[in-house]
């Protein structure tokens, strides 16, 4: 597994070369000007919805650079011919795809991980000031650990978006990548719709069909806990946990399949 | 072309296109009142779209929903009021967050306000509060909301009283509730009960029923200043002088009635019992 960490790490180094985190000061700037705009604008809810901000703004952010750096991964090197010389070394096409994986994962730790803390850092300068009284009537303290759990979940959510780009961008251009990865993304949220099919639809087949996509397709309702979380509404860690597990092995099952296509591929 | 060529000809053209910009709000003709879209009126819909991001849209159509109100309710006088996407924005608003306590609490006031001041319609506000107690039903702040609209925006004390002594039983309200009911019970409306509500309220967390509390109480006092100006016309047959109402604003006399109100100007206008005169 040396070689999978080499070109993870040459994954991350291009990525900053590429200047992917230029977002964080995107995102720093995006905070800093709404915590001093929202409390003009809203009455006395800037905790929350800065909250609301920082969590959906890391969300969109990392769903961005998942799917547009994740559909590239392995085309790019295909469209470059440099995959020849790089599958030329002692490099198995399987740690090749899970060196590319673990790239793009590091280099969304380090996004997500930085995210968690601008917020943390200006949620502090928001309660700071405010009365010991105003501040028990909030939903949830402005240093809630709990937020921790929502950057988490968010943190797995695209984990799962990444290899599913990666999965499409094994045996697919970069442009059929995106489009198949955004819909399987904005599928994975109606995933509950699939579930009650029965209501609308009559058809046994349809209902059967939709039953299969259901489960068979990622849920990624499962990872959005923000609502909960600014609310201060208790998640479990169990429900934590299972989401993370569920993560896990949906992750395995598109990483193999990644694998197996790759595997397959003539690069003659 | 050299580089510092381009970067000239870049800010020139962008600081013409300032210039140009700035120039054509003299030249265009004189802003109309036009009347406020909403694109996205179903809250289903807007729930479907917003993907995993309600609670942010949701802040966003909160935002909305204040700046129409407060568009409206400071428009200069000859702006004829309409606060009909109001309630739309807050149902919008608390569809995509459930949870969005002050979208309902405040809401329901912003609602229930008499018109000019608000679109007087309790009944919405009404049907905002009871949509939190389904998606929240222990949340006692929004049924004690409730029997304030029924006491102060509909003067039904006996739906007050009811739905007071209902939020006193909810787990977690506090002890004054109980005596409320009892209070607002008994003496069916009367500015004492009124008083002892808005002086509870006006000990709250939140900053907005604080002065709105403020605000109601200052209108209690002007109403016992007008029942003392009433009491000495009537008792020595003569006409006193206006004193000022608890704003500083001087009272005026209705010449429609011949009795002592608030004047337009004053903050406190319009009184509840002014309201079907103003709307």
């Amino acid at each position: 597994m040396n070689a999978a960490r080499c070109v993870a790490v040459a994954v991350f180094r291009e990525s900053i070369r590429d200047k992917v985190f230029y977002n964080l000061v995107l995102f720093g700037l995006l905070l800093v000007a709404a915590s001093i705009l929202i409390g003009q604008l809203t009455a006395g809810q800037d905790v929350k919805i800065i909250k609301d901000l920082g969590l959906a703004a890391t969300s969109i952010f990392g769903v961005f650079i998942a799917i547009f750096v994740g559909i590239s991964l392995v085309s790019k090197e295909v469209e470059r011919r440099s995959i020849y010389p790089l599958l030329a070394k002692p490099v198995r096409r399987a740690e090749f795809i899970v060196g590319k994986y673990l790239g793009l994962l590091l280099t969304l730790l380090v996004n997500t991980g930085v995210m968690t803390l601008a917020l943390y850092v200006i949620l502090f300068f928001l309660a700071r000031g405010v009365p010991e009284p105003i501040q028990r009537a909030w939903d949830a303290p402005a240093l809630d650990p709990a937020l921790l759990k929502a950057f988490a979940l968010i943190y797995l959510n695209l984990a799962v978006v990444t290899a599913v780009a990666l999965f499409f961008s094994t045996y697919s251009s970069p442009m059929l990548s995106a489009i198949f990865t955004l819909g399987i993304y904005v599928v994975g949220q109606f995933n509950a719709d699939l579930k009650n099919f029965d209501r609308i639809v009559d058809s046994p087949a349809a209902i059967a069909v939709a039953k299969a996509c259901y489960y068979v397709l990622p849920d990624f309702s499962k990872f959005d806990i923000k609502l909960a979380v600014v609310h201060g509404i208790p998640v479990s860690n169990m429900f934590v946990a299972a989401t993370a597990g569920y993560a896990a092995l949906y992750i395995g099952a598109l990483l193999f399949g990644a694998i197996v296509i790759f595997s397959r591929r003539d690069f003659k | 072309m050299t580089r510092a060529v381009a970067g000239v000809g870049a800010i020139c053209c962008l600081g013409g296109a300032v210039v140009l910009h700035a120039a054509q709000e003299r030249w265009s003709p004189p802003q109309v009142d036009r009347p406020e879209l909403l694109y996205v009126r179903s809250p289903a819909v807007a729930k479907r779209t917003a993907l995993s991001y309600g609670a942010i849209s949701a802040d966003v159509y909160w935002i909305r929903a204040l700046q129409h109100f407060g568009n409206e309710r400071l428009a200069p006088p000859e702006h004829v009021r309409n606060y009909g996407l109001l309630y739309p924005l807050l149902d919008l608003t608390t569809t995509l967050d459930p949870y969005f306590s002050i979208a309902y609490r405040f809401g329901a006031i912003f609602l229930g306000e008499a018109y000019p001041g608000g679109p007087g319609r309790p009944d919405l506000a009404i049907a905002l509060l009871e949509k939190g107690i389904a998606a929240q039903p222990g949340k006692w702040q929004y049924v004690q909301d409730l029997g304030f609209v029924y006491y102060w925006h509909l003067r039904d004390f006996k739906a007050a009283a009811a739905t007071f002594q209902r939020a006193a039983d909810m787990p977690g309200a506090p002890s004054w509730l109980r005596p409320l009911a009892a209070v607002t019970l008994a003496e069916g409306g009367q500015r004492s009960a009124s008083r002892a509500l808005w002086q509870q309220l006006a000990q709250s967390d939140e900053d907005w029923l604080r002065s709105s509390a403020t605000l109601r109480l200052a209108q209690l006092d002007a109403m016992d200043i007008m029942e003392a100006w009433r009491q000495f016309r009537r008792d020595r047959g003569i006409t006193p002088p206006v004193p000022n109402d608890p704003s500083g604003t001087p009272f005026v006399i209705d010449p429609a009635t011949n009795d002592i109100a608030v004047a337009r100007e004053s903050k406190l206008f319009p009184m509840p019992g002014q309201i079907q005169s103003s709307r």
